[in-house]
């Protein structure tokens, strides 16, 4: 589901530019396409979401049509079709994480946040979600932030309070 | 303490760097290849080895191997699944996060054993910090001439990318994998053909999983015959072992094939027991996908043999009894956990996680999901629990891709073995929703810990 938002240019930097090059040149001449999935992550990083205006502009640089980037960024979860919170915390929440509390921790998160899961809090700052199996399973329950996926293990609703606190005073 | 070929040397500290890899002996398998072996010799070496894929299916590589098709003047590729995916597994991170060159060393060998110049590595995406150190270990490899051009002045040629996957399941399927390494949806392809023959770009592919290709180091390294005598019978060699749930000591574990289940559940060098001194209600020995066991027949086979940790003891029974080593994720339950919630969960995640291009599996793991989750809510009706038995039957075997049959065991299994559960959520929806069936009859043998004390 694309959401309908106000059209806004954007013009990818030329650093970022240079990163996709390194990225295409990976793959053998013609199938620079294969570039799509790594230079996805790339401009989530850079803009916290992939808008409609920058998988039209990937489409341009990659010389594919747009729908080929629309239904490959549609496919997998990992692509934000939304802007969402400064921090998106993603807690697993698979048969192993549940054997060992995860519904709790995600329980805990909500109450904490104060937001449905996919909602994001009124100050911009936080979203959270539930994802599938982590292949943490054994320090579960676990949860990661990106752009980077920093893992964070064993939780316990007193790490998850001190997390917060701790992500809180970077913003 | 028994044989480890993959991480014997996993707390030397440093191992990650590529220097300190090098002194504990590392590349020596990258030397032998290339310097005293052709690219068949490797191929036959692996063979010997009796070297089964370590993705799930249990294949065997070396066959997988010499089925690659070798056309004249055209580009075949080795791409490494590091997918890691089903729920239950996370050996594969263990060892790209502490040993990643042990990977890479793996790559390179296979790769010249298969004739590839270009080889990648696709891990999921989530894992961005093991496509960082798989990077940087790529980078100190190049560097020391262990990758690029006229390796070690042998000739070969070889370049090796990290690709991210996006976060699905469903690109762990091999054809999957291929279409979302060419930057599509990961819809898995019709086979034939195989990959084998046509893969990646339409080249001649093999995919494998990571575990494997770090298998191929000590196979060079010792001799396919050495590597076959560890293990047991056509399970030759060692496994990494994810343990999960509710066990004293989860984490990975390297086992040699053939070790009892019991001393892997209850022996301090492993699991250490159930946590918390409990009682073991259940276990799933390879991943969510393959069925689950009531502990009397994880510990024992329907013949009363003691149930060892191998390719064959795992299946012994087929699907009445048995289960399947699969990826080695092995999830253990307790007697405080609920079959029918745990059976909803799989559920919600296979119907998630459906490409949705073959209706049984798009429909049927959604409708399954449906069920379950109204006799978990106290809703079901006694008429539900065959529905599903109907439902999985209707999947299984009839889908473009393996997904399927993964959906439909864990939901057949639990009702084969845990019927009683499902129906006394049916006739005590109030209780169920507030307490717990427990452990019923499905009586793990071992007295508790306080019992063995008192008595
Ligand atoms: C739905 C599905 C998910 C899979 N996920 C993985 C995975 O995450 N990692 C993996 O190595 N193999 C996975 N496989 C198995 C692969 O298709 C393939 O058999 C394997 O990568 C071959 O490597 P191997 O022979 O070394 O095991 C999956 C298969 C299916 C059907
Ligand atoms: S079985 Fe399921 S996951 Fe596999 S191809 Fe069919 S719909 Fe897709
Ligand atoms: S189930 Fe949560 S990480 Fe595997």
């Amino acid at each position: 589901m694309l959401s309908v938002t106000e059209h806004k240019e954007i013009e990818f930097s030329a650093d970022l530019i240079s990163k996709f090059e390194e990225i295409v040149k990976r793959y053998p001449e013609g199938k620079q396409k294969s570039a799509l999935l790594p230079v996805l992550h790339l401009v989530q990083a850079e803009y916290g979401w992939v808008s409609p205006e920058a998988m039209d502009k990937v489409a341009n640089f990659l010389q594919i049509k747009p729908i080929e980037v629309y239904e490959v960024a549609t496919f997998y979860t990992m692509f934000f079709l939304r802007p969402q919170g400064k921090f998106v915390l993603e807690v697993c929440r698979t048969g192993p994480c549940c054997l060992v509390g995860a519904e709790k921790i995600m329980n805990h998160i909500e109450k904490t946040l104060g937001v449905k899961e996919g909602e994001v809090t009124s100050d911009g700052n936080f979203s959270w979600r539930g994802v599938e199996c982590l292949a943490a399973c054994g320090m579960a329950p676990v949860l990661q932030i990106g752009p980077e996926y920093t893992f964070y293990e064993n939780l316990t609703e007193e790490s998850v309070d001190k997390l917060i606190e701790n992500l809180k005073s970077k913003i | 303490m028994a044989r480890k070929l993959l991480l014997e040397n996993i707390n030397v500290p440093g191992i990650h760097t590529f220097d300190v890899y090098r002194q504990n002996g590392g590349y020596r398998a990258v030397e032998k290849a290339l310097k005293s072996m052709t690219p068949d010799a490797v191929v036959e070496e692996v063979k010997t080895s009796g070297l089964r894929g370590r993705g799930g299916a249990g294949f065997p590589t070396g066959m997988k191997w010499s089925f690659l098709a070798k056309p004249e003047g055209r580009e075949r590729y080795l791409v490494c699944n590091a997918d890691e995916s089903e729920p239950g597994t996370f050996k594969d991170r263990y060892l790209m996060t502490h040993i990643p060159h042990l990977l890479v060393e793996g790559m390179i060998v296979s790769s010249f054993a298969l004739g590839a110049k270009t080889s990648y590595i696709y891990v999921r995406g989530e894992m961005m910090p093991q496509i960082r150190i798989l990077e940087r270990a790529i980078a100190e490899a190049k560097n020391a001439g262990f990758l690029g051009k006229n390796i070690l002045g042998s000739g070969y040629n070889l370049e090796l990318y990290v690709q991210p996957g996006g976060g699905a399941y469903i690109c762990g399927e091999e054809t999957a994998l291929i279409e979302s390494l060419e930057g599509k949806r990961g819809n898995p392809r019709i086979k034939p053909p195989f990959p084998a023959i046509s893969g990646v770009w339409g080249c001649p592919t093999v995919v494998n999983n990571v575990e494997t290709i770090a298998a191929v180091v000590p196979i060079i390294n010792e001799g396919g015959e050495e590597y076959a005598k560890v293990g047991i019978g056509r399970s030759t060699g060692t496994k990494l072992i994810s343990a999960s749930g509710n066990l004293a000591k989860p984490g990975v574990y390297e086992i040699e094939l053939g070790l009892p289940v019991e001393e892997f559940i209850y022996s301090e060098e492993y699991c250490g027991g159930i946590a918390n001194g409990k009682r073991l209600k259940a276990v799933v020995a390879g991943g969510s996908s393959v069925p689950i066991l009531p502990a009397n027949l994880i510990l024992k086979t329907i013949n009363g043999q003691p149930r060892l940790m191998s390719y064959e003891s795992l299946s012994d029974g087929g699907f009445p009894t048995g289960s399947m080593l699969g990826s080695g994720g092995f999830i253990a339950l307790d007697e405080d956990q609920c079959i029918v919630r745990n059976t909803w969960n799989f559920s919600r995640f296979y119907h998630h996680e459906s490409c949705g291009q073959c209706s049984p599996c798009r429909e049927g793991t959604g409708w399954m999901e449906k069920v379950l989750h109204s006799i978990e809510n106290g809703h079901g009706k006694m008429s539900d629990i065959d529905l599903l038995v109907d439902v999985s039957k209707k999947i299984e075997g009839n889908t473009i891709c393996p997904l399927g049959d993964a959906a439909a065991w864990p939901v057949a299994s639990a009702i084969r073995h845990f019927r009683d559960e499902f129906e006394w959520h049916v006739t005590n929806p109030k209780a169920a929703m507030e307490g717990n069936y427990g452990l019923a009859h499905y009586a793990d043998p071992l007295p508790k810990l306080e019992e063995e004390i008192q008595n």
